[in-house]
């Protein structure tokens, strides 16, 4: 499968590591927002259809879930090539700049005053992460059953602290055989 | 403290690549006690740090593992676990997305999604449990991560913000 699909636009694999730069570079804060308006939006490569549903079998798969979503737009439009471009845009430039980040933080982070901000933004890191994760917990189906997967995955690990290997490997065969059997 | 070893480094991100469903906020708890629990190469609170200026910067919020590497054994630390946390899981999609393209609803995919995202949500929750107890050390942090959160919920600003304002309370002392 090269050039898989019939329709869409013809895009290059320079075009593809470009653009998912772009996407990556603009996305403080928060990437499927700019995945979405890029190439939904501006660059039409995809209809909002296409984009919901590669982002959401993102979501499902290991990995960060618009990592997934570009090397899938990549695949789709230029091969192999494409993937690989589109993942290098999209993660060179985020690691390039994290590392010069912990590099300041490293040589400046012992002064009171970054000190004092950095105290500052950890309780609000911890609440955009447990935001997301309410956000998230509305998805599930409300049967006692998914919630218990859910608190014994949280006690085996937080309480317990169990590698997640273990975690993962008892209690997924388990949660994937229910949700078969409580099919409809 | 222990020496870092590259090579069980690389080789604890790689099984962690194939267990990241949901992205980089399930496999922290587990990054978490490999690197603070069983090695010491930094505190709970170094740790919470790398992560909330992982946040900061552009691009996926997995970049902090990125970023737990380069401190634990510089830039050869930094591709050990990038590269093995990313690649597999990359490649996995490519190979999931060729498939289900042909079947996408199958019963199986269908079990899957449902049976493992409860799972996935308890192992973030976990993230931000263990996050909390590294980072809030009194009742104004507990206080600043509940407002954070109230606001998410409500309102739909750029995360940006209000690490912005977090920081300015910082400097002003009310946290």
């Amino acid at each position: 499968m090269k050039q898989a699909e019939s329709h869409g636009p013809y895009v290059s694999a320079l075009a593809l590591f470009l653009t998912f730069s772009r996407i990556s570079l603009s996305g403080f804060g928060g990437v499927p927002f700019w995945a979405r308006r890029v190439l939904v939006e501006r660059k039409r490569w995809l209809t909002e259809q296409e984009f919901v549903e590669l982002l959401s079998l993102g979501q499902l798969l290991p990995g960060p879930n618009v990592l997934n979503l570009t090397v899938m737009v990549g695949y789709r439009f230029a091969g192999w090539a494409g993937a690989a471009s589109a993942a290098a845009g999209f993660l060179g430039w985020p690691c390039l700049v994290v590392i010069a980040l912990g590099a300041l933080q490293q040589r400046y982070g012992a002064l009171p005053p970054v000190q004092r901000a950095l105290a500052g933004m950890l309780p609000v890191a911890v609440g955009l992460l447990l935001a997301t994760v309410m956000k998230m917990a509305t998805v599930l189906p409300r049967q006692w059953r998914a919630w218990l997967f859910s608190i014994l995955a949280f006690v085996g690990v937080s309480v317990l602290h169990w590698p997640l290997l273990v975690v993962i490997g008892s209690l997924a065969p388990l949660a994937v055989a229910a949700a078969w059997k409580g099919k409809d | 403290m222990d020496r870092p070893d590259l090579g069980a480094l690389f080789l604890q991100f790689l099984v962690l690549s194939f267990l990241a469903i949901g992205g980089a906020p399930t496999v922290l708890p587990d990054i978490h006690r490999y690197v603070v629990e069983v090695h010491h190469w930094m505190t709970s609170a170094q740790f919470a740090e790398l992560y909330a200026l992982a946040q900061v910067a552009p691009g996926p919020n997995a970049m902090f593992v990125t970023l737990i590497g380069w401190r634990v054994a510089g830039w050869a630390g930094a591709a050990a676990t990038t590269l093995p946390l990313l690649v597999p899981a990359g490649s996995l999609t490519l190979l999931v997305g060729h498939l289900h393209a042909r079947h996408p609803n199958s019963a199986l995919a269908l079990a899957i999604r449902r049976g493992l995202t409860p799972i996935t949500i308890g192992l973030m929750l976990a993230s931000g449990w263990i996050l909390m107890r590294a980072v809030d050390h009194d009742w104004r942090g507990y206080l600043l991560t509940l407002i954070t959160v109230v606001l998410v919920l409500r309102i739909p600003w750029n995360p940006l913000w209000l690490l912005a304002a977090g920081a300015l309370a910082g400097i002003v002392g009310l946290v």
